[in-house]
């Protein structure tokens, strides 16, 4: 019964990091699946999005004040970045954009150590969604947590409304699988594609600032993410917001469920020792494994088209 | 002799001069970073052999890095101090490592494929920061530098600078006869046109496979005496940023000519002790200069150095 | 002899059949044309003919032997190679290295990484035949990329010659090119008649009816009829489906 208990926990917990990775893969899959572009910057973005919420939080006094002031400076900031940098490499080769964004991430997260240092800042919990409501028998769930699920899931909810149901949305997925038919069709492509930087970029600040009262928001926050993020679109197939979902959700519940319970399940083919060893080995790992498991059976990804 | 061959021998001569220079201006760390240089070339010599001649850019390649630089703590603290065997060690994990990731790997292609070696990268990362017995996060520091022949020669900075330049100047001799043998060309053919390779006959996966394996073990023995420059060893050696300074290295130096890679090495290395000198934030310039090269001189700055001097044809 | 057999060969993409039972036989020797109006399946076919493209059913046999399920490679050495309608070939190399390439291709192991291809004198001389085949000798040490377009499909020519095919697949081979360098091609392909066997795809008539033994013809994914030149053009099926339109 502790062990169900447990497991359901973490199950929840590893759905409410899989919903945060979602946030931030949804911008940068359709980044990668509609103009072939690569972003290794999108990290910093989540980064900056928990920095600028701090600032605004602290400077205003007000969570939602400042979730509002973040979500408005992250969009501000995608919008200079992709006028001033990314338009100027959309036809260059992927390594140019690797290079490039790579640069943009030193530039970036030097500078957010230079305006706020390297010690780690915290974000009060609203006191509205403070505390914890009950489980399952003596659990309790942290009400944030629960919130921030909730609202990953509305925007999860907003973005397939807006691909599935808008004109802007129709075009992306036109875009998406046909990038010359879209531009023969007339449409001014590159205001679509500033609007799906900005979009992106505000989509990883929203995470970034969501998590911000949970987590300390540190400069390395942003490196940390952008990995796992890669891994969540390879496996949900590049420029498949749907395969983004999916792919965010296996990496969060694998890795949390992981960490835990692999040692535990270690433990019934091995002595302790060996296994409390083996399992901090091979948990961290353990996406990685997914992921080339994945790639060897679909190298497109779960929701990727074939090439 | 063509140009490229004599700029990178005017390279090594250069680089070879420096340890009279530093003992007559009296400045021994001018040494220590000629030695930081020669190792950091030897990594973009290997990158540059996938990366460069064909076409596959790995986002991983500290990996191979940081697998050299742990066979020398394995080794030692097995009682095994020999530099060659170490090499033979480190390059022999390496050999796996890329034989099983690259399998998995070079099935894909693009944008997959530079994610996909990342998280390889990534995932050799966390396997060494979880090895406690090697002080997982931290690292480990080494008792003393490897030997050879049984001897302590390398414990003097101006011996060891000079075995890690005859390293380089053998990994740049093999590479140069490797792109310019038949592997080679078909390594640069499978860059050109995949399809056509297969329109005549070849399978490109093999060559790829092959030259993964290769490049990873020339990196693990840039490794290995990057530990003994050091006498550290830590898992920030493999992490990803790392992989791309060693990018950034082929940029500057111009991608796919081996002199390029080792020139580029050299700059990039000297541009960090400069800068990390100037100021702590040294990151901020080197990625300014950086995004300025990619945006502005995308052939590097061996492509500025052409622009500028017309006729020069390197 | 019979040396290309294809059987009720069928490839689906969706609801659209691209290549729909389509039935071919290629004779040692001969010239095989096969024309059609456009999307009639043509390059299609070529792909699944070298091992691009894999079919859904249906068989390819080759000198006998079954080749339906062989890769790319395997083909080439098997004596099948082609070239392609759009010019497909290493810009960073010359003339000469493209060539060599292909002749390597067939000449023993390429893991050899010590010795410099560019001396071995086994590869270069036969490059050079090929290369002075297609009448390119005097361009030998340009890089591909730099030649002009009509050059280029000779080299595209050079390079398939190379691999000594029994059977050359001509995927639109004057694709892009004007009248002069047409004529240079047509010229080439007309002196290959006999010492290889093609199969041509091309736009342009007047060089299929100069240059075919035989010419088939492609609508729809099916072929609809097959003689020679004379009889194709007055056969009352082709002209309704085909040539009809194209006023030919």
């Amino acid at each position: 019964m502790r062990m169900a208990n447990l497991f359901l926990l973490q199950l929840l917990n590893g759905a409410q990091f899989g919903i945060l990775l979602f946030l931030v893969a949804a911008g940068l899959t359709l980044v990668f699946g509609i103009m072939d572009f690569i972003n290794l910057a999108h990290g910093v973005l989540y980064m900056l999005g928990a920095y600028l919420m701090a600032m605004f939080a602290l400077a205003t006094g007000s969570f939602w004040l400042g979730l509002l002031l973040a979500l408005g400076a992250t969009l501000a900031v995608g919008l200079v970045l992709e006028w001033a940098v990314f338009r100027r490499l959309y036809d260059r080769p992927h390594l140019d954009q690797v290079l490039a964004t790579f640069a943009l991430l030193l530039i970036l997260s030097e500078g957010v150590k230079i305006l706020w240092g390297s010690a780690p800042l915290n974000v009060a919990m609203p006191e509205l969604l403070s505390g914890s409501v009950p489980l399952a028998g003596p659990l309790r769930y942290p009400v944030y947590r629960i919130a921030i699920i909730a609202a990953g899931l509305a925007t999860a909810l907003g973005l397939w409304w807006l691909i599935t149901r808008t004109r802007a949305g129709m075009l992306l997925r036109a875009g998406a699988s046909n990038r010359p038919m879209v531009a023969a069709l007339g449409v001014d492509i590159s205001r679509l594609f500033m609007l799906v930087f900005a979009l992106g970029a505000m989509l990883a600040g929203f995470a970034g600032a969501l998590v911000s009262p949970v987590l300390s928001v540190d400069p390395g926050m942003g490196d940390q993410i952008l990995i796992l993020t890669f891994v969540v679109i390879v496996i949900g197939g590049v420029g498949s917001v749907k395969g983004a979902f999916a792919g965010a959700l296996l990496v969060g519940i694998v890795d949390t469920v992981g960490r835990i319970f692999g040692p535990i399940w270690l433990k019934l083919v091995m002595d302790p020792a060996a296994a409390a060893q083996a399992g901090r080995v091979l948990a961290p790992m353990l996406i990685y494994l997914l992921m080339a498991a994945v790639l060897s059976w679909r190298p497109n990804g779960l929701f990727g088209r074939p090439s | 002799m063509s140009a490229a061959p004599k700029a990178a021998i005017a390279l090594l001569v250069l680089m070879a001069l420096v340890p009279p220079l530093a003992a007559a201006i009296g400045d021994p760390f001018l040494t220590v970073i000629a030695t930081r240089m020669a190792v950091f070339a030897i990594a973009a010599l290997s990158l540059d052999l996938i990366l460069g001649y064909g076409a596959l850019v790995s986002f991983g390649h500290a990996a191979y890095l940081g697998l050299g630089a742990y066979a020398v703590a394995v080794c030692a603290r097995h009682g095994i101090t020999d530099l060659v065997v170490q090499m033979a060690a480190g390059a022999g994990a390496a050999a796996v490592f890329a034989a099983v990731s690259g399998a998995i790997s070079l099935r894909t292609r693009g944008i997959y494929f530079i994610m996909i070696t990342l998280a390889f990268g990534q995932m050799a990362y966390f396997f060494f920061v979880s090895l406690s017995a090697y002080g997982g996060d931290d690292g480990t520091s080494l008792a003393a530098r490897s030997t050879l022949l049984g001897r302590d020669w390398l414990e003097n900075d101006t011996a060891f600078f000079y075995v890690v330049l005859a390293c380089l100047a053998l990994a740049y001799g093999g590479l140069h006869r490797l792109v310019h043998a038949r592997f080679g060309r078909v390594l640069i053919g499978t860059r050109e046109s995949e399809l056509r390779m297969r329109a005549i006959g070849y399978r490109p996966f093999r060559y790829r496979l092959a030259a993964y394996v290769i490049s990873g073990m020339i990196c693990a023995v840039a490794g290995v005496l990057l530990a003994n420059q050091t006498e550290y060893v830590s898992p920030a050696y493999m992490a990803w940023t790392r992989s791309g300074e060693l990018i950034v290295m082929l940029l500057l130096g111009g991608i796919g000519t081996l002199a390029g890679a080792m020139a580029g090495a050299l700059v990039t290395v000297g541009l960090e002790e400069l800068l990390a000198g100037w100021s702590e934030h040294w990151r901020l310039g080197f990625g300014l200069i950086l995004l300025a090269v990619v945006l502005w001189s995308p052939a590097g700055l061996a492509g500025l150095v052409r622009r500028l001097l017309p006729g020069d044809r390197a | 002899m019979t040396l290309l057999q294809v059987e009720n060969l069928r490839k689906s993409y969706g609801a659209l059949a691209v290549t729909d039972g389509l039935s071919l036989s290629v004779a040692e020797g001969e010239l095989h044309a096969i024309i059609g109006p456009n999307g009639a399946g043509k390059t299609t076919l070529i792909a699944q003919l070298s091992g691009q493209l894999a079919p859904d059913s249906g068989t390819v046999r080759f000198g006998g032997a079954d080749i339906t399920r062989l890769d790319m490679a395997s083909r080439v050495r098997a004596g099948l190679a082609r070239s392609f309608q759009i010019t497909t070939l290493m810009p960073a190399m010359t003339a000469l290295e493209n060539v060599a390439l292909a002749v390597q291709g067939r000449s023993g192991s390429s893991f050899r990484f010590w010795r410099p291809v560019a001396r071995e004198a086994a590869l270069n001389d036969q490059a050079m035949d090929c290369l002075a085949q297609v009448g390119l000798a005097d361009r030998a040490g340009r890089p591909a990329g730099a030649m002009s377009h009509g050059e280029k499909r000779q080299l595209e020519l050079a390079v398939a010659l190379a691999c000594r095919p029994r059977l050359l697949l001509l995927d639109e081979p004057l694709a892009g090119t004007g009248p002069q360098e047409a004529e240079v091609l047509v010229g080439l392909l007309a002196a290959l008649r006999g010492e290889v066997t093609m199969v041509l795809i091309e736009h342009d008539m007047e060089a299929v009816f100069a240059l075919a033994d035989r010419v088939s013809v492609l609508v729809y994914g099916q072929i609809i009829a097959s003689g020679t030149p004379g009889a194709i053009r007055q056969d009352p099926a082709v002209r309704a489906a085909y040539l009809g339109e194209e006023a030919c």
